[in-house]
């Protein structure tokens, strides 16, 4: 498996109400967190999503287990968040939905094209290579079916 | 040596691998992303509705027509399916648990990050998403990465105005925001045995604020005799000395009131050095510090005074609002001017009641302090019970009484 994107850079503990703020849960109409998403952190983000992989410092998705910050990430057009680490639920989440996360320390630029192969263990931004720490057996799965439901559903 | 996660899970940190869950639970926070996962999975089953709790406690009594209309829908869901249901005003889902469901040595999956307050018991009990509990609904199981635990030793006894809260800040700031990640922390040594559950609850409740999957304590004569109370005979937990990866120690005597200033949990200050912070409102409550000992112990300091600021109290159950309104905590706590909701978390995630404005600085009792969380453009300072009363009856941010 393998995606690529342009980079948009964040820092280190990007907590979940930055990701989607509390005040938007209550919907089941998915539009209202791909609106919002990143609102209290920079409202001009949202629009740049589209393709992009995240590339952030330790810590993203930690707070809540609100699935909503995934699937907003998701739904907005991420294609996948690289960083040195991760909250435990955040990344269970994001699996579970298949948006694709590698954990990794690399340094690079807004706009900087990036690609994570996971067949080659390695991400890779203009002129650096890195290792990402392996995914279980079952985690890969999961995210080539494209998440638990579609995994399940072909069970 | 095994970890207590380990015995409870039977393997060895880094083993992935699967168990049966002895219970889980939602809210209606994420109850309904929940139900479209399990309706998206296509089975129809539920395997263990006995094992299954739905409860309410995020935005209740429902607030406006979408919200109302959500919870309909779950509460019709719980009923029609066979799960437990605690409808608005019961309390808040880990409270609930904490009532003489949760037991030692249970696997336990609630919908929410806080589940990890259950590790009070003995239980190796933590958070997941929606997905993972729609999986847990169709088959009773999910899987785990048995995790590498991080011993957090105790001495001594907490004095000089400080309480488990304050504990419970400095640990989270000499781990960091993520120390704990991946990990579970178990806290042991000769200073556990003077911590009331309602004061190991609040411990447990903070782990997740340091990455922690779980945070869990022993079942001792404590644990046994609060659980004694509610019919249960239950065995200790003996530690079988297990090696630590990583270590910590607090001598429950050092520890000092403290507040976690805005916006991070683990940036703490002395409460001396934050003295005369003017404050807009002061909030007690949540999975943190809603229990009984926190509305006695705020009562005890305001009884007969008024409070100079906004003062909301959200008790965490509605056995716990019934015991304050049968010992005299509730009405000291409405004669000193303080005004209290139904058993309930909203204002803690700026969700419901309790919200601040742009501007308005709260000091709460809850967990976390993020930028807007209560509200956007508000400021969270977070504070054990104690110091959120000597700060109420200032109307701006005051050292606990006793405190040296």
């Amino acid at each position: 498996m393998r995606i690529e994107g342009h980079a948009i850079c964040l820092p280190a503990d990007i907590d979940t109400d930055m990701i989607i703020a509390g005040r938007y849960l209550r919907t089941k109409d998915h539009s209202v967190w791909t609106r919002h998403v990143f609102e209290d952190l920079d409202p001009g983000i949202a629009a740049r999503l589209e393709g992009a992989v995240i590339v952030a410092g330790k810590n993203f998705g930690c707070g809540s287990s609100r699935e909503q910050a995934p699937v907003a990430l998701k739904e907005a057009g991420v294609r996948g968040i690289i960083a040195p680490s991760f909250a435990r639920i955040f990344f269970r989440n994001a699996i579970n939905i298949g948006l694709p996360l590698a954990e990794a320390d690399i340094l690079c630029s807004d706009g900087d094209k990036l690609v994570v192969d996971y067949y080659a263990g390695k991400v890779f931004a203009p002129g650096i290579s890195r290792d990402i720490r392996p995914l279980s057996h079952r985690m890969l799965r999961i995210l080539a079916a494209g998440g638990l439901v579609p995994f399940w559903r072909q069970k | 040596m095994p970890s207590l996660s380990e015995l409870i899970l039977s393997g060895i940190a880094g083993d992935y691998v699967d168990r049966p869950v002895d219970r889980a639970y939602v809210h209606d926070g994420t109850g309904v992303l929940t139900l479209e996962t399990w309706r998206a999975l296509g089975t129809g089953e539920i395997a263990a509705p006995s094992r299954l709790y739905v409860l309410f406690d995020h935005i209740i009594p429902a607030n406006n027509s979408t919200t109302a209309d959500l919870q309909h829908e779950l509460r019709d869901f719980a009923v029609s399916s066979g799960l437990h249901l605690s409808d608005s005003g019961g309390g808040i889902c880990h409270q609930l648990m904490a009532e003489g469901v949760a037991l030692p040595g249970e696997v336990i999956a609630g919908a929410d990050s806080h589940t990890c307050t259950l590790g009070a018991f003995g239980a190796f009990a933590t958070g997941v998403g929606a997905t993972d509990m729609a999986a847990i609904f169709a088959s009773g199981m999910t899987w785990f990465r048995i995790p590498e635990t991080i011993g957090i030793f105790l001495s001594g006894n907490l004095c000089g105005g400080a309480e488990a809260k304050d504990l419970a800040l400095a640990y989270v700031a000499r781990l960091g925001m993520d120390g704990g990640t991946y990990h579970a922390l178990e806290f042991v040594g000769e200073g556990v045995s003077s911590l009331s559950m309602d004061s190991r609850l609040t411990i447990c409740n903070l782990s997740v604020e340091t990455g922690a999957k779980a945070g869990m304590f022993y079942a001792d004569s404590v644990t046994r005799e609060y659980l004694g109370s509610f019919g249960h005979e239950i065995k200790v937990q003996n530690s079988l000395d297990p090696t630590y990866p990583q270590e910590y120690s607090f001598d429950l005597e050092d520890i000092e009131p403290v507040i976690a200033v805005p916006p991070r949990v683990d940036t703490i200050r002395p409460v001396h050095e934050l003295e005369g912070i003017s404050l807009d409102q002061v909030f007690v409550g949540t999975c943190t510090n809603g229990r009984y000992e926190d509305l006695s112990r705020f009562a005890a300091i305001v009884r007969g005074k008024k409070v100079k600021v906004r003062t909301i109290i959200g008790p965490a159950s509605r056995e716990i609002l019934l015991l304050a309104a049968r010992t005299g905590v509730l009405p000291d706590l409405l004669a000193a001017g303080c005004t209290i909701l139904p058993p309930g978390c909203g204002p803690c995630l700026g969700a419901h009641m309790g919200v601040i404005g742009e501007g308005e600085v709260c000091l709460s009792t809850s967990n976390r302090n993020f930028r807007n969380r209560m509200g956007v453009g508000g400021e969270i300072y977070l504070s054990s019970v104690a110091t959120a009363a000597a700060s109420a009856l200032r109307g701006e941010i005051s050292m606990p009484g006793g405190a040296t």
